[in-house]
């Protein structure tokens, strides 16, 4: 074989790995190494700061509880439901909240699966007038926004993608499937 | 240019090692961008310009102590980095940080670096983990 076809074949060889290093490399264990790095060395707190050894690294705390493919690898909604954390509901005594047990179901989503919202999971962190009427009207449908929007940090992008799972993890809000008839059809 | 054992017509192929090595290199500088914790937020609007270090406060950390209303919504903060005019001296009256670090539920604003414990030069905005530093304006 000569040394071009080599060369092109070891580059598509690398190319495919670190695609699919980066697409598949979800596994918790394969990445435990790279997360929950010491504070000294995650690159953003600075080394030279005495104080540095006062606070607590992410290891300590995130390592004990359930674990999750993706954003900081910890699975939050099993980790409070489990008790494995109890976090403050309130710090004023007049903020109430409850679990709020209702799905909305989001149908227009072209070909992709259909989105079931879930307000449980979400009342189970947060009272009602974080999202409304702040980020969403009650009113289901009254709320106009798209994948570009939430990519784009807005709506669900709010916390989608930056404390809560992020935007990769397509199939956990795109989860009712529909038949094949009643998928969109597509101009090309 | 000669080719391997079959001519290649199509462009990607014949271009191949140029696009290949782009996207290698392209795919390799991914995972080495995100070293920060999913969720760390930068505040330096205000803070190297007055001589301290950039603030960073860890999601992570309040999460497992605090739900997100009580941040969110009890005590206001816009859900949206950079978006919050947050003076040291609103700390110290109880505003924002100081709703709790005021050595009642947390530690108070004396313990300057506990905070402004970030690397000199960093730029204001959330950071981190996987996927945190998507294509969004967070």
């Amino acid at each position: 074989m000569k040394k071009e076809c080599v060369a092109k074949r070891f580059i598509a060889v690398c190319v495919g790995l670190s695609i699919a290093q980066a697409t598949l490399g979800a596994e918790p264990t394969s990445k435990i190494k790279s997360y929950w790095l010491p504070l000294t060395q995650d690159e953003l707190h600075d080394p030279a700061n005495p104080s540095l050894k006062l606070l607590q690294n992410p290891a300590e705390a995130l390592s004990v509880l359930p674990r999750d493919g993706s954003g900081d690898q910890v699975n939050w909604v099993q980790a409070l439901r489990n008790g494995n954390i109890k976090p403050r509901l309130n710090i004023r005594s007049s903020t109430q909240a409850e679990v709020f047990d209702l799905d909305v179901l989001f149908r227009n989503t072209d070909e992709m699966n259909m989105v079931n919202f879930p307000h449980k999971q979400h009342t189970e962190w947060m009272i009602c007038s974080t999202c409304h009427e702040v980020i969403f009207k009650s009113k289901a449908g009254a709320t106009k926004f798209g994948m570009l929007d939430i990519l784009n940090g807005e709506y669900c992008g709010r916390c989608h993608g930056a404390v809560a799972f992020p935007l990769t993890e397509c199939n956990r809000c795109h989860n009712v499937p529909r038949t094949r008839a009643e998928i969109p059809d597509r101009a090309y | 240019m000669k080719h391997c054992t079959v001519p290649h017509r199509s462009f990607f192929i014949r271009r191949l090692p140029i696009w290949a090595i782009l996207l290698a290199l392209f795919t390799l500088l991914i995972p080495s961008a995100t070293y920060a914790e999913y969720g760390d937020v930068i505040l330096n609007k205000r803070a190297e310009k007055a001589g301290m270090r950039p603030v960073i406060f860890p999601h992570w950390f309040h999460r497992i102590r605090f739900k997100c209303n009580v941040c969110h919504t009890e005590i206001g903060f816009k859900m949206r980095a950079s978006a919050n005019e947050i003076r040291m001296a609103d700390i110290v009256n109880g505003k924002f940080c100081g709703a709790c670090h005021n050595n009642q539920i947390a530690w108070g604003p004396e313990n300057c670096q506990l905070c402004h414990s970030g690397l000199p030069g960093l730029k204001s905005g959330i950071r981190g983990g996987d996927a945190t530093g998507g294509p969004g304006k967070w």
